[in-house]
């Protein structure tokens, strides 16, 4: 906090090291600090990894992180989704971090800097068509764009970009005014009163984390899913709506995708059977 | 009225108004969200971990329009091109 005025908006704007050309500002360096605690820490957890009954303390900490988040993935998709686990892991990992370490005297949270998430956002961004095309095919994903009907391009568009803004501009609003509220009320109730809202900027800090990792996943998990849906066998609740429906064919796709629940069902009457595959 | 004071004043006002509408809305749709969710948990118990989930993503969409209030009167408080220029003339 000391390292960044009062009039300061984001960490870019605070240099600390200048030579000729190469400026290196606050939010590359906390950036590379936290990659290097990161990368530091999984290597050293990582060194003696066992599958002996007596193990690290290191080696605990690592299989709950990865479990908890391997667990969160595999609820919300319903399926198990390890090739997302690297990405999503690594984006929930470091934000979470840097968000936590803002407690820290002097250390300038990243993710408060609009080029961090924006970058963060860009890898989403990128990531959904990549993960979709490796999933689909490039043409099943490029139908993925006029779902619906052909009318709805332009939106699926804009919707892809400003989810992609929105992402970005929701991180750099949480942690930078969790900074700023904490700055101002530093300037005006100094001793006891900035403790609580910094108590409350770690519950947001990791809040968001989640958030932006689990919204990384919905956008994947919905881009990469089309085809899985249609290929799977209608249930008989669905092939009863499908009756009634007076244009089978046109609507089908527009009421399948209107009530999920038939297909929320079939989902989970075959997760029981996955987890026994798992098992085995 | 001089033009430093005119911009400042606007400014200061605009800021305030940006964050007090755009915090209403917000805030109701943040309670209506919380309450329904609470009524579900209360049905469903044990539908705890979905609904959890899903509450807090949903809380995240609906204040992402109060942050973007926020971080517009931020704007205007620290970083105004129009105060910016005023004062270097």
């Amino acid at each position: 906090m000391d390292l960044m005025g009062l009039k300061a908006i984001s960490p870019d704007s605070v240099v600390l090291w200048q030579w000729g050309f190469a400026t290196l500002n606050a939010t590359i360096a906390f950036t590379w600090a936290v990659m290097a605690l990161l990368v530091a820490t999984a290597v050293l957890a990582a060194r003696n990894l066992t599958s002996d009954v007596h193990y690290s303390r290191w080696q605990n900490l690592l299989e709950i992180v990865v479990g908890a988040i391997r667990g969160q993935i595999e609820d919300m998709s319903q399926r198990r989704m390890d090739p997302y686990l690297p990405f999503i892991g690594s984006l929930f990992l470091f934000i979470a971090l840097s968000n936590l370490l803002a407690i820290v005297p002097g250390f300038i949270p990243p993710t408060g800097s609009l080029s961090t998430t924006t970058a963060l956002a860009l890898w989403v961004f990128i990531a959904v068509p990549a993960y979709g095309v490796a999933h689909l095919g490039i043409l099943g994903y490029l139908k993925h764009y006029i779902r619906p009907s052909v009318f709805m391009l332009p939106f699926n568009i804009m919707g892809e970009v400003s989810r992609t803004i929105a992402l970005a501009v929701r991180l750099f609003g949480n942690i930078m005014s969790g900074t700023k509220i904490v700055a101002v009320l530093l300037a005006i109730t100094p001793l006891f009163f900035p403790v609580v809202m910094n108590v409350l900027g770690l519950i947001t800090g990791l809040i968001q984390a989640y958030i932006f990792a689990i919204l990384a996943m919905v956008y994947i998990a919905s881009a990469s899913r089309a085809r899985e849906e249609k290929e799977e066998e209608p249930s008989p609740q669905e092939k009863e709506a499908r009756a009634k429906s007076k244009k089978p064919e046109k609507q089908g796709n527009a009421g399948r995708e209107a009530d999920a629940d038939p297909s929320d069902t079939g989902v989970e009457k075959q997760k029981p059977a996955k987890k026994g595959e798992r098992k085995l | 009225m001089t033009d430093v004071g005119l911009i400042g004043m606007t400014s200061l006002v605009m800021a305030g108004i940006t964050i007090a509408i755009g915090s209403i809305g917000p805030a109701i749709g943040e309670a209506i969200a919380v309450a329904k969710a609470l009524g579900a948990l209360a049905r469903q118990p044990e539908e705890r971990n979905t609904i959890t989930r899903t509450l807090f993503v949903g809380l995240a969409m609906i204040e992402s329009t109060a942050i973007y209030c926020f971080v517009v009167s931020m704007l205007i408080f620290f970083a105004n091109p129009f105060w910016d220029y005023v004062i270097k003339r």
